[in-house]
């Protein structure tokens, strides 16, 4: 089964749930599906077909890079980590000093999302700096 | 007497109207070509266009990147002067194959799964040839969080062979 076929529900339920910007290609054997999502909820939709079609993500043959679409700005984002509180660094990277922390289920104004990994966030204390996008949601 | 006047009256009408006529001369195509030329030039997306003029009937042709392009060629076209009407035969460039922009650099791959998996201490990681590998254990809730930050990487694609989810 080639990874077009493999992968054949993800990329139809990319087109019809509007995922905008598509692009599907192949190299040495790794699926790239990129594109920009209307909103989160179509993104987890996305995520889940492929834990359909893969069971875990094991298979490591796709590599799945769908933002959420940026249309609407994100001024706020809720710190959703398991439980511990969010570092937040001078420079985006673990290397980089801690400048202050954002509490779990604190709510954070979000200053900048040019990097896709590391948001520039501003906690209600005033502490600016790159906290780790993973364990930021944005609030509506 | 009254015939010479009417003479002079009908010779003045002519010369009059001779005279209008010539105050409105239309532009030459040459000029209008040269003016659409112009106005084409001072739009940086449609360098690569040809213009021809006949009978204030403009043809552009060449090139475009884009619809858009495409489009505003005939629409600064058809605004310069003396232009009755624009013929568009510009073609489109088809567009560039979808190019696989792969991150290859090792040490980036690894500062990213550092910073990552930080704290995820049941896995391992390690950057072989461009393909991220993962060891380990971790439970199924953190690494649906997790996968989708590792994509964000464009790596090379996975080893997950050794890698459990709980």
């Amino acid at each position: 089964m080639t990874l077009q076929e493999k992968y054949q529900e993800l990329v139809n339920t990319a087109t019809t749930s509007g995922v905008r910007d598509l692009n599907v290609r192949e190299k040495d054997g790794v699926m790239y599906i990129d594109g920009e999502a209307p909103n989160g909820q179509t993104k987890d939709t996305l995520w889940n077909v492929y834990d359909k079609l893969d069971p875990n993500f094991l298979s490591g043959d796709l590599v799945m890079n769908v933002k959420v679409s940026e249309a609407a700005p994100v001024t706020k984002a809720k710190v959703t980590t398991e439980k511990s509180n969010l570092n937040i660094r001078k420079g985006p990277g673990t290397d980089q000093p801690v400048v202050g922390k954002a509490a779990h289920n604190e709510s954070v104004t979000v200053v900048s999302r040019s990097n896709d990994m590391w948001w520039l966030v501003r906690t209600k204390d005033g502490e600016e700096g790159y906290a780790y996008a993973q364990y930021l949601t944005p609030e509506a | 007497m009254k015939k010479q006047f009417l003479s002079v009256l009908l010779i003045a009408i002519f010369g009059l109207s001779v005279s209008l006529v010539s105050c409105k001369s239309k532009p030459k195509d040459a000029d209008i070509k040269a003016s659409i030329e112009t106005a084409l030039r001072m739009n940086p997306m449609s360098a690569n266009t040809r213009v021809d003029v006949k009978d204030g009937v403009a043809t552009i042709s060449g090139e475009c990147k884009d619809e858009l392009c495409k489009a505003k060629c005939a629409e600064v076209a058809a605004a310069v002067k003396g232009v009755k009407s624009v013929v568009n035969y510009c073609t489109v460039a088809p567009a560039p194959p979808p190019v696989v922009v792969v991150n290859s650099d090792d040490m980036v791959l690894s500062k990213g799964l550092a910073d990552a998996l930080k704290d995820q201490p049941g896995v391992q990681y390690a950057v072989r040839d461009g393909k991220i590998v993962l060891t380990g254990e971790i439970s199924k809730a953190k690494w649906v969080m997790l996968k989708p930050t590792l994509d964000k990487m464009m790596s090379k694609g996975y080893d997950l062979s050794k890698l459990t989810i709980k």
